[in-house]
């Protein structure tokens, strides 16, 4: 809009400058945030500047404020990306090549990789002479420079300029990579082992064949496992790359030697791609060398390899070739997998619940009712919560092979213990559950054995459990529709109003809140409301202006004509409670429109899983 | 290149000292830790006011061509301040117990410094350029009428002279239970642990929100403590090595391939005792309060209260070298016990070719050790001898019989000037030693 910038000649201002002299002043601003802003509106001052005044000023002063905030210089990196038809489209795109270079030379690892990120999607809009001039010029000072992070990142360039570069310049290319991978630091050994997958894509096969592997071998036995480790995920992609025929002498040396580490890391690695290299690799050499290797890493000395191994056990029996699937996983498999039920490290039992019932399906009826079965129970009654757990998360699987009969003798006393467990976050994941099984178990199952634990719930001491439960209550209702909510569970809630404690009260109108919805008007109207309006008379406040709250959001489902005569005379007595909350929400509910009720889902689950390593310690970020 | 040097290679002689000359010192000027950077080319201190000071290494000057130039404070920053844990009840103090540089990764410069909680990092760098020039106010900060403005300015950066900025960039807190007593940068850059009396801890440098522990030695029931973790480093060159020393005087080094945890060691470091000069104070002097690995990666130096023992990494059950430092302390145990001095932690430190080491002692002296020569020497950091060039001249303890001229008796051995804390550069025969609340720095004479 505000291009022809420049003195128009007269004395008189032009107000369409202030907003931009602003984001230009501001872009020194002591103020953070306010440099951010500025930075993020980039675009707005280089379109102001004109593309010629953005590559001769604006672009030197970028190229020297690498002194900033991360968050200002990643942002800056970001804003850089998408810069070329600012400075004057592709035949001028080489003017963003300073700025980004002085960025990929910072020493915040997140800035760096911002920079390259961009750097790697301009190298496109170079043409191919230019990108000789002077985007692969760039490439090797990264590579040659004195500090490690400029060479870390200049490993991450090499693939985008291979494929557009005379032969001269791609022998050169190669060169640098070969020599970052044996370069001092392990800073850049490690940069190089995590492109040299992607970089063997850009390669021709001759140089795949000849180069890479080398380099792959040299990086697979490096001294330090953090190099090594990383090896493995460029295993990867070049057994991909490779025919078949070659895999045997070229790459699986290496694997297996990975495979048997000394350091455990290596090994994490290798069981944590496991399904990766088992499709890279193919069936025969698979069966061969996969399989034994899979029961090594089950057996492994450490527990976080036999964990990462036990989490990919679905994954590996289901990808491995039809025609001996089944004998495989029976003769080889499964015996490890038997043993891993009872290991002494709960991650490890854990990891295997995640997954195990999901061997049912690929092992059919009868091998799930004979093999599997007894471990499930086992798994059932295992110490650790989090085991069991993972057993009634996966429950699905089980019940679409062999029904959930089989099961359900086990399951009860493993619910109910969950149900009273001491922990409430074991608690709360149990209640998450809740709508799924009684989805699995159907109605009746649910009412004689169920439904007491769903209501016992809502009295929980723990006010995240008793809102879970009434989240609970609603998707009960979801399933099993309003006739059983009226029946079964609207009574008891309703007699909660009655408690003498002013908590449990509140829990009614909670459960309230989130029911009247699923319940529809006639029961809102004819049940709820009558208990709703006769706590507006409640001693405590909190409940008082919880009926406010309530009446606010159960108004959608209800009559004009009963807002009108019922309602509003209650919220109007409220409104002129002594208490000032009490009075507050109830002019809230008065003047607001009544809103569309919506519930807010529960993330609490979410919290269960974290990530489980070593002794892990989650610190408080105060 | 012989590190010690008494007589035919080279003398110590005096550079320069640092620090008030005050008799009257406050607490929160005495130095706590003494640390050169990778190049040499910094030299950091910390002290007992959470204070860091960096001094940069000058280049020669024409002027003065005989000495090789001297470290001029760079940089000086507040690097932590008194807290106090309401949980507990506990204060912490601001005391800087360890500093541990960074591999120079770009143009700045990184250290970790750490009390008795809380490690950070630090970032120093340099800037010598401004940028001028605004839209909305002229040169001397008037604002400008905003509907006046004809054309759009774009800042100009100018030189402008040397800024040095240190600025915190992650804080790696609520880790540690007891107090940390050591920090050490891993080979592969990118982790480091730390040690506190019972645990140590792996942490990722770009990562504050959590770290692994890595050895537990709490007893599940405390009255059963019978050691403490005394010192914990990083092997210099393979990544998954580390040592820890005890309390009871022996040393295990891990092998963090073998297993997520190290509770289990893979060598174990100890010299059997013998019996005939057992007493009461063995186990308290046995205590090992510093451990260092050799530059080239085959040895470690242990310090305890009388002695520098020097271990090959393939030799646990004795030490390959044992320096005595102050045997003649030996008679006086009882009343360095009663005096709590026997619980001070003398550091140690090996020169860059791992040929001498050098540790502290009482009455601002300090020892040391030619490895290959087996000589040693005692100097004395002090005011006396601080004249430019100065030759250091070798200090005699007598013990017991008649003292010859030149001699200190052990009586009158100050106790309260201790130097606990060198350090040495890691590639000339310059060294830096913290002697309370002054830091002395010695340098070869070429003659």
């Amino acid at each position: 809009p505000c291009c022809a910038i420049g003195p128009p000649g007269g004395a008189d201002g032009d107000d369409s400058l202030y907003p931009i002299a602003v984001l230009i002043d501001e872009l020194r601003n002591e103020d953070v945030q306010l440099r951010l802003n500025s930075i993020k509106k980039l675009s707005t001052i280089a379109l102001a500047l004109g593309v010629e005044r953005t590559r001769t000023e604006l672009l030197p002063f970028l190229t020297d404020t690498i002194y900033d905030e991360d968050e200002v210089l990643l942002a800056l990196a970001e804003q850089l990306g998408n810069f070329t038809m600012l400075v004057g489209g592709p035949e001028y795109v080489h003017c963003l090549l300073p700025p980004l270079e002085s960025l990929a030379t910072v020493e915040e690892t997140v800035v760096r990789d911002k920079a390259v990120e961009s750097l790697r999607k301009i190298s496109q809009e170079h043409s191919p002479v230019d990108l000789e001039v002077h985007f692969e010029p760039l490439v090797k000072r990264l590579a040659s420079g004195d500090w490690f992070t400029s060479r870390t990142s200049a490993c991450g360039l090499f693939s985008v300029c291979y494929p557009r570069v005379s032969s001269t310049v791609k022998a050169e290319i190669r060169q640098h990579f070969r020599t970052l991978c044996s370069d001092d630091t392990p800073m850049v050994r490690r940069a190089a082992a995590s492109k040299l997958g992607e970089f063997a894509k850009v390669l021709e096969l001759d140089y795949v064949k000849s180069d890479i592997i080398s380099l792959f071998t040299a990086l697979a036995s490096d001294e330090q496992d953090s190099v090594r480790l990383l090896a493995v995920e460029a295993c990867v992609s070049i057994a991909t790359l490779l025919p078949q025929e070659d895999l045997e002498t070229l790459v699986m040396p290496t694997l297996r030697q990975a495979a048997e580490d000394k350091s455990w890391r290596v090994r994490y690695m290798v069981a944590d791609k496991f399904s990766e290299l088992q499709k890279a690799v193919g069936p025969e050499i698979t069966k061969n060398d996969l399989v034994p290797a899979f029961q090594n890493l089950l057996k492994d000395c450490e527990a976080e390899v036999r964990a990462a191994a036990a989490n990919k056990v679905k994954e590996f029996c289901e990808n491995l070739p039809e025609d001996n699937r089944e004998q495989i996983i029976m003769t080889h498999i499964l015996p490890c997998v038997k043993e891993l039920v009872s290991d002494t490290n709960q991650h490890v039992k854990s990891a295997l619940a995640s997954v195990i019932m999901g061997l049912s399906t690929i092992l059919g009826k009868d091998n799930t009712i004979e093999h599997l079965l007894p471990l499930f129970l086992a798994q059932l009654k295992d110490e650790c919560p989090e085991v069991r757990l993972n057993i009634i998360s996966n429950l699905d699987c089980v019940n679409e092979v062999i029904g959930i009969r089989q099961l359900s003798q086990s399951l009860l006393p493993a619910i109910v213990e969950l149900a009273e467990d001491a922990k409430w976050r074991v608690r709360l994941a149990i209640i998450e559950y809740m709508p799924l099984l009684a989805g699995q178990l159907g109605v009746e199952f649910f009412d004689e054995k169920l439904n007491t634990l769903c209501m016992a719930w809502l009295i929980d001491h723990v006010y995240a459990i008793r809102e879970a439960a009434t989240c609970n209550l609603m998707k009960l209702v979801e399933k099993f529709g309003a006739d059983w909510a009226q029946n079964t569970i609207v009574p008891k809630v309703l007699g909660m109003a009655n408690d003498p404690n002013y908590l449990h009260r509140m829990t009614t109108l909670f459960c309230i809140n989130a029911l009247s919805d699923v319940c529809g008007r006639d029961i809102t109207t004819k049940q709820m409301l009558p208990v709703v309006l006769k706590m507006s008379e409640d001693q405590v406040a909190n409940v008082r202006f919880n009926v406010a709250k309530s009446l606010q959001k159960i108004g959608p489902v209800l009559e004009k004509i009963t807002l009108q005569n019922q309602v509003k005379p209650v919220l109007d007595k409220l409104a002129t409670d002594k208490d000032m909350d009490v009075k507050y929400f109830a002019h809230e509910a008065l003047s607001g429109e009544c809103l569309p009720y919506e519930y807010k889902k529960l993330q609490w689950s979410s919290m269960l899983c974290v990530l489980v390593y070593a002794r892990p310690q989650l610190l408080d970020s105060s | 290149m012989a590190g010690v040097a008494s007589g035919n290679d080279f003398q110590w002689c005096f550079s320069q000292v640092k620090g008030a000359i005050d008799e009257d010192v406050a607490e929160a000027d005495i130095i706590s830790t003494v640390e050169f950077n990778y190049s040499g080319e910094l030299l950091a201190t910390g002290d007992k006011g959470g204070r860091v000071v960096i001094f940069q290494h000058e280049q020669e000057s024409k002027n003065r061509p005989h000495l090789r130039g001297e470290y001029n404070v760079y940089s000086t920053f507040q690097s932590h301040e008194p807290e106090f844990d309401y949980l507990k009840s506990l204060e912490i103090e601001e005391k800087i117990n360890k500093i541990r540089w960074l591999q120079q990764q770009n143009a700045a410069h990184f250290l970790l410094s750490t009390n008795d909680k809380t490690i950070k990092l630090w970032k120093i760098s340099e800037r010598d350029k401004r940028a001028e020039g605004y839209n909305l106010k002229d040169e001397d900060g008037r604002l400008r009428d905003p509907f006046r403005i004809t054309s759009l300015r774009v800042p100009v950066l100018m030189p402008m002279d040397l800024m040095v900025e240190a600025s915190p960039r992650r804080i790696f807190a609520n880790a540690h239970t007891y107090h940390i007593n050591s920090i050490s940068v891993n080979s592969d850059h990118e982790t480091y642990l730390s040690a506190d009396d019972l645990r140590i801890n792996l942490w990722h440098l770009e990562i504050t929100d959590r770290s692994f522990n890595i050895v537990d030695i709490k007893p599940a029931n405390m009255e059963e403590l019978t050691e403490v973790i005394t010192a914990a480093e990083c092997h210099p060159h393979q990544c998954n090595v580390f040592v820890y020393s005890s309390s009871k005087g022996t040393i295990r080094l891990c092998d963090m391939r073998a297993g997520a945890l190290c509770d289990r060691h893979s060598k174990f470091f100890e010299e059997p005792e013998d019996p005939s000069s057992r007493s009461f104070f063995s186990e308290i002097i046995s205590s090992i309060s510093d451990v260092k690995f050799s530059h080239s990666g085959r040895y470690m130096m242990t310090r305890d209260y009388l002695s520098v023992k020097v271990w090959d990494l393939n030799m646990e059950n004795r030490p390959v070298e044992t320096y005595q430092v102050h045997e003649y302390l030996r008679s006086k145990l009882c009343s360095l016990y009663e005096n709590d001095c026997i619980f001070d932690k003398f550091e140690c430190c090996w020169n860059g070719s791992d040929s001498a080491i050098m540790t502290g002692s009482y009455n601002n002296f300090f020892r040391m050790f030619d490895r290959n020569t087996r000589r040693d020497i005692t100097l004395e950091a002090s005011r006396e001898s601080s004249k430019p060039r100065a030759t250091l001249k070798p200090r005699k303890v007598s013990t017991g019989g008649k003292r010859k001229k030149d001699e200190i008796s052990v009586d009158s051995l100050d106790f309260n000037k201790k130097i606990l804390h060198t350090a040495w550069h890691p590639k000339d025969n310059v060294i830096a030693v913290a002697a309370t609340n002054n830091l002395y720095i010695f340098q070869d004479k070429i003659n």
